[in-house]
């Protein structure tokens, strides 16, 4: 049940006015973020191949940004 | 899975695909007397800016003498390979994603499908993004083709990546996993004390719950340094039905040396408790309904420290290739168990060392955008 709340607020806060929002960060203010040492994901293979390696050995799993895959891990 | 992290990364940032890449990436991982290492081959291609579709193929190549194996088995080798095919499309500040990965080993198949939406929103100051998948898996046993098991999985997500200062951005990731079906190794035993052996001790096959529901969620920031570098760090709390409860951190900088190098250094800590029908010694032969000795199920901690180096070339003379990189990553990772032991290592039963390892992580590729 919580889960479904979550999903509802914040579908209802995506389709809302929200767009109308004054932005507290201006588009020129934002050039920092273009910058290469700021992307999350710049290398998605490498990324992808140390979460493999994290999941197959960790019983943790999820929540890492990405959508994985069966691997036989068990 | 996993190698397929990169075909959503439309979660990161909607509004605009991805530039159109290839990548080939050799990795290899040493540890523990596992050695596995392959290739990965990404190709990524955008249609009018509103199409664009990847394709990825990746190889373990697997060498295998783990203690699991030296105690009860036989040292293997082994391959797998996997498939994955994705599409994306933009449609405003919208971005509907679907995947299909492929997953085969001479006694595993696994099919996957997935469904990604992102929604840009506040201005672009926030980005939200949801997803499923369904798993489809076949688990077979080399030696028996009798045996034949299936495994049925769903993954729903929710992700927010907020901008807060011109400098700083943070997000936030939630995931549930169900699993049901055949969650156990077909190979893997469990040791219980037996009087009669001459050890003390003999071993039985593992048997697992039929189902599990893990939760996580995570949370990350990312800052602007004044120096032109970044730090950012991470934290992630985990449960499931099984009675596992894991807590991640990681903490990393990156940092351009000149106008070719970038440098980056990382430190991540896991630590997780056992499941509640994990045991490295049983008191008796099916002493109860459930039982592991999965090393991955026990109590333990992990500290891994990484180094990273990404060198820009030249231009190769070919005009179609905007820009492009080498880089290597090496990861030095301990694992400490604290209730799995060394039987190899020799004594009374119970009474052995604990296990422990450190695994070498490479993963050497280049990079090129077009």
């Amino acid at each position: 049940m919580p889960r479904r709340i979550v999903l509802l607020l914040v579908l209802a806060a995506a389709s809302s006015g929200c767009a109308n929002v004054e932005p507290w960060v201006k588009p020129y203010e934002r050039q920092y973020f273009a910058d290469i040492v700021m992307s999350a994901e710049r290398d998605p293979v490498a990324a992808a191949y140390i979460n493999h390696v994290f999941e197959a050995r960790e019983g943790a799993r999820g929540a890492t940004g990405s959508h994985g895959g069966g691997c036989g891990c068990n | 899975m996993a190698a397929i992290a990169l075909l959503a990364s439309g979660l990161a940032r909607a509004a605009v695909l991805p530039d159109d890449r290839a990548d080939v990436l050799y990795h290899r991982y040493d540890g523990g007397g596992v050695t596995i290492d392959g290739p990965s081959v990404l190709l990524r291609k955008k249609f009018e800016e509103k199409y664009s579709v990847s394709a990825n193929y990746y190889m373990d190549m697997v060498s295998s003498a783990s203690i699991d194996v030296m105690t009860t088995a036989s040292p293997y080798t082994e391959e797998r390979t996997q498939g994955s095919l994705a599409l994306d499309l933009l449609q405003g500040k919208t971005q509907y994603s679907v995947s299909y990965t492929l997953s085969d080993e001479s006694d595993y198949t696994a099919n996957t499908a997935s469904f990604d939406l992102t929604q840009d929103i506040l201005g672009d100051l926030a980005t939200v993004s949801f997803g499923f998948s369904q798993g489809w898996d076949e688990v077979r046993k080399n030696g028996d083709n009798a045996f034949e098991e299936t495994i049925d999985r769903r993954n729903y997500r929710f992700g927010l990546q907020l901008i807060v200062t011109p400098r700083l951005m943070t997000g936030l990731n939630y995931e549930v996993i169900t699993d049901e079906g055949f969650l156990n190794n077909p190979y893997r035993s469990v040791r219980y004390l037996d009087e009669t052996s001459a050890r003390g001790f003999s071993f039985q096959p593992e048997l697992y719950p039929h189902t599990r529901t893990s939760n996580a969620v995570s949370i990350n920031a990312r800052y602007f340094l004044p120096h032109r570098a970044s730090v950012h760090g991470e934290y992630r709390y985990f449960t499931d039905t099984w009675g596992i409860d894991a807590n991640t951190a990681s903490i990393g900088y990156t940092h351009p040396w000149g106008k070719r190098w970038i440098f980056e250094a990382g430190y991540r800590w896991y630590d997780q408790s056992a499941a509640d029908f994990y045991s490295d010694l049983f008191p008796r032969a099916d002493a109860q309904n459930f039982l592991a000795r999965d090393k991955e199920l026990s109590t333990f901690t992990s500290h891994m420290f990484s180094l990273g180096a990404t060198y820009e070339l030249s231009s190769l003379g070919w005009d179609r290739l905007r820009r492009s990189t080498v880089n290597l990553f090496y990861d030095r990772i301990n694992y400490q168990y604290d209730d799995f032991r060394d039987i190899t290592a020799g004594g009374a039963p119970g009474t052995e060392e604990l296990y422990g390892f450190d695994a070498d992580v490479f993963r050497l590729f280049v990079s090129g955008w077009f």
